[in-house]
């Protein structure tokens, strides 16, 4: 009887080794006819290749190593922009799709229906290539705010020039953890004395007085540096130090979080409808005001539908953000599948890792919304 | 089992072997490549995916260029049609994989023959159609006229996986200038990021500034700097371990350059067969047996200088008379003070 059971499945464990075991051998075989070498080892080697824009110190004299490295932070740069942006986004334009205001509720229903409908990279070529066309040279660009420039060669403004920054980054720690056990100690408090105690307003005390503290006494200061224009030739201009962001960049995140954010507002819009018209009414019974029925009764029943959905939207920004080969703005495509993969010809090697990475990366996004959503889960008594 | 398995299946092939023997040279039987292209009916020519003079396909889809006639001189010789080619165009990155994963047989896109490529990455390079440099083109208006006028953070755009990619970070570090490179896949998004003001200048090879101009929106407004800072000779590549492929695909390409050699072009062929001159009369087939070799009739190279021309009359179809390049420069025959110099057929 058990027996019967396991052989199925015993079966198809062979027959998608054998699978496995024959693509392998005919990849090896093919490879060892055409005179390839299969490796890693050129890893280690000197890419000898630049990138327009790292978040690590890069240059071609290093390896290709490193060069994997500077792709995949610009990835999970893209990535994480592009998620905080479109939930941002989502959010408002999910709720704003409720609205009991007719513009807003039908503004919010036609932004979702223009941006969903149009293919992702005909968006991110619109956002590069026509705005760009639109956007001034740096010697003809307007100042916003007085020390900043968008312009066709990016967007440049004032950097800060930190003194002891890591003193400062400790103090955020440190407010962050003071902030938990404040919390920790003021559910105590209301469950066991009924007493409340005004977290919020706490917590954003600890966040603002102990970095402050820091500049006071700990000799963390702030400067900054303002871009100052300078001249290439002629008619040719760019803008010098402070902080600048490549006009890639800036295309690819808004074209990833306006296409996404439709996605993320219709599944708040669906977790919101979701919950029962009851479950507000008896909220309302109990004397509950808006903003309790909303944070204490909705939004926890609403979250549930919603989370699940929007896991696959950050998901699929993560991945379509591989798109950025096409406007030059030097991912981990670009610069390891591409670049690299050309440079070296280790095509198996390269589209492996690659595919690897982008499966790691897919995998702790969903193991992340997974652990938040069983944690927001109703716990049946 | 599996012992049994490789048994069977070599003693299968061994039994096909004997029934082919007779009907095959040994040459086809040698090239699997060649044997395959002339089952399918059809030469697998991966070319650019849109290069004016080099490669380029008009409205209605037909390819043009001196890298497609190399694979139209290839078909005219093994397959007897020139138009028989099945055209696969390719991004710089894409392109290697697409030759040693055998979905291409011929790969004629501009590319650059290094040491690191032919001995690497399993392919075989057959021989230069076109020797070129890289340059750089920038705009009128900036009053750049040599690049010892560049200056630190001049942004500059090209295409990824190129040797241009190398060739300008070796430039620029040599003299100690800071520079932004924005890399695209392919041509076109190049051209259009730089007609944009995205880069205050444009790199690749000098033929391919002079071809990608003529597609900007004011092709005037914009030079060529006289400055060429690498050598980039440019040929068709075959797959490692076909040395007939090979040798048909380099033969095909000297035959253009050769006929070139010995006056004989598409018009005066058929006179040629006639000819006093051995030489001439080996290249249309009227003597000798130059074909067999390769498994090919003897008409092999006749069909090539009939159907698609010497090495002069695909230059000026494809980049002279379209005003890319007029000027031959080095690629004009050795004897007259060009570079181009090819073993002799016989």
């Amino acid at each position: 009887m058990k027996l019967k059971k396991i052989l199925p499945q015993l079966a198809t464990l062979f027959v998608v080794v054998l699978i496995f075991g024959f693509f392998t051998m005919n990849a090896q075989l093919n490879m060892e006819n055409r005179g390839i070498d299969f490796g890693y080892g050129f890893l280690t080697q000197e890419s000898s290749f630049d990138v327009q824009f790292s978040l690590i110190d890069y240059s071609g004299s290093d390896s290709y190593g490193r060069a994997y490295l500077v792709g995949l932070l610009n990835t999970l740069l893209v990535s994480v922009l592009g998620i905080i942006i479109c939930t941002i986004i989502g959010v408002i334009i999910g709720i704003a799709r409720l609205s009991p205001n007719y513009l807003i509720r039908t503004t919010a229903a036609w932004y979702v229906e223009f941006f969903r409908n149009i293919p992702l990279l005909l968006q991110i070529f619109f956002w590069y290539y026509a705005a760009l066309r639109a956007l001034p040279l740096p010697q003809d660009a307007e100042a916003i705010f007085g020390a900043s420039y968008l312009t066709i060669k990016g967007f440049y403004t004032p950097s800060l020039n930190w003194e002891n920054l890591e003193i400062f980054i400790y103090s955020v720690i440190a407010a962050i953890v003071a902030i938990v056990f404040v919390r920790i100690h003021a559910k105590k408090l209301r469950e066991n004395q009924g007493k409340h105690l005004p977290v919020l307003n706490i917590s954003i005390a600890i966040l603002f007085v102990l970095p402050l503290l820091t500049f006071l006494f700990g000799g963390v200061n702030v400067g900054y540096e303002t871009p100052e224009l300078k001249q290439l030739a002629k008619t040719s201009f760019k803008f010098e130090g402070g902080l600048s962001i490549p006009p890639e960049l800036l295309s690819l995140v808004i074209a990833l979080s306006l296409y996404t954010a439709t996605f993320v507002a219709e599944c708040v819009r669906a977790g919101i409808q979701g919950v029962g018209k009851g479950q507000r009414e008896a909220a309302a019974s109990i004397g509950l005001n808006r903003k309790q029925v909303l944070n204490l009764i909705i939004m926890p029943q609403a979250l549930r539908i919603i989370i699940p959905p929007t896991t696959n939207q950050y998901l699929n920004l993560t991945k379509n953000s591989s798109l950025a080969a096409a406007i030059a703005y030097p991912d981990l495509v670009l610069v390891f599948a591409g670049t690299a993969l050309m440079q070296t010809g280790k095509a198996i090697e390269i589209v492996s890792i690659t595919m690897l990475t982008y499966l790691t990366l897919s995998l702790s996004i969903s193991f992340f919304m997974n652990w938040y959503n069983a944690k927001i889960a109703i716990v049946e008594k | 089992m599996f012992k049994y398995l490789k048994q069977l299946t070599s003693l299968v092939a061994m039994v096909a072997v004997l029934f082919t023997f007779t009907t095959e040279t040994m040459a086809a039987k040698k090239s699997k490549t060649l044997k395959n292209t002339q089952k399918k009916g059809f030469v697998r020519c991966g070319v650019s995916q849109g290069l004016p003079g080099f490669s380029n396909a008009d409205a209605a889809g037909n390819w043009t260029g001196v890298d497609v006639d190399v694979c139209r001189a290839v078909a005219a010789a093994v397959l007897g049609d020139a138009s028989k080619v099945k055209y696969t165009p390719l991004s710089a990155k894409e392109r290697f994989t697409a030759l040693t994963s055998g979905e291409i047989d011929i790969l004629s896109r501009n590319t650059t023959w290094t040491l690191s490529r032919d001995a690497d990455i399993g392919l075989t390079f057959v021989g230069v159609n076109f020797y070129d440099g890289q340059g750089f083109m920038v705009r009128k208006s900036s009053g750049i006229t040599s690049t010892s006028q560049f200056k630190n953070g001049i942004s500059a755009c090209t295409n990824i996986g190129t040797t241009t990619e190398l060739n300008m970070r070796d430039f620029f570090n040599s003299r100690g200038i800071s520079y932004e490179p924005v890399a695209f896949e392919k041509a076109d998004e190049v051209v259009a990021a730089y007609d944009a003001g995205r880069c205050d200048t444009y790199t690749t090879d000098k033929s391919g500034l002079a071809a990608q101009r003529t597609k900007m929106s004011n092709p005037d407004e914009h030079i060529v700097l006289p400055e060429t800072i690498s050598k980039e000779p440019l040929g068709p590549v075959v797959r490692q371990g076909d040395s007939v492929w090979e040798d048909i695909v380099r033969w095909s390409l000297n035959t253009m350059i050769e006929a070139e050699e010995y006056g004989i072009t598409s018009g005066n062929a058929d006179m040629m067969k006639t000819s006093d001159n051995p030489a001439i009369k080996r290249l249309v087939g009227s003597e000798g047996e130059l074909g067999a070799a390769f498994g090919l009739d003897n008409d092999w190279s006749y069909r090539i200088i009939t159907q698609v021309g010497n090495y002069g009359e695909s230059y000026k179809r494809n980049i002279a008379d379209t005003g890319i390049l007029p000027d031959r420069g080095p690629n004009e025959l050795w004897t007259k003070g060009g570079i181009l110099y090819v073993p002799p057929a016989r």
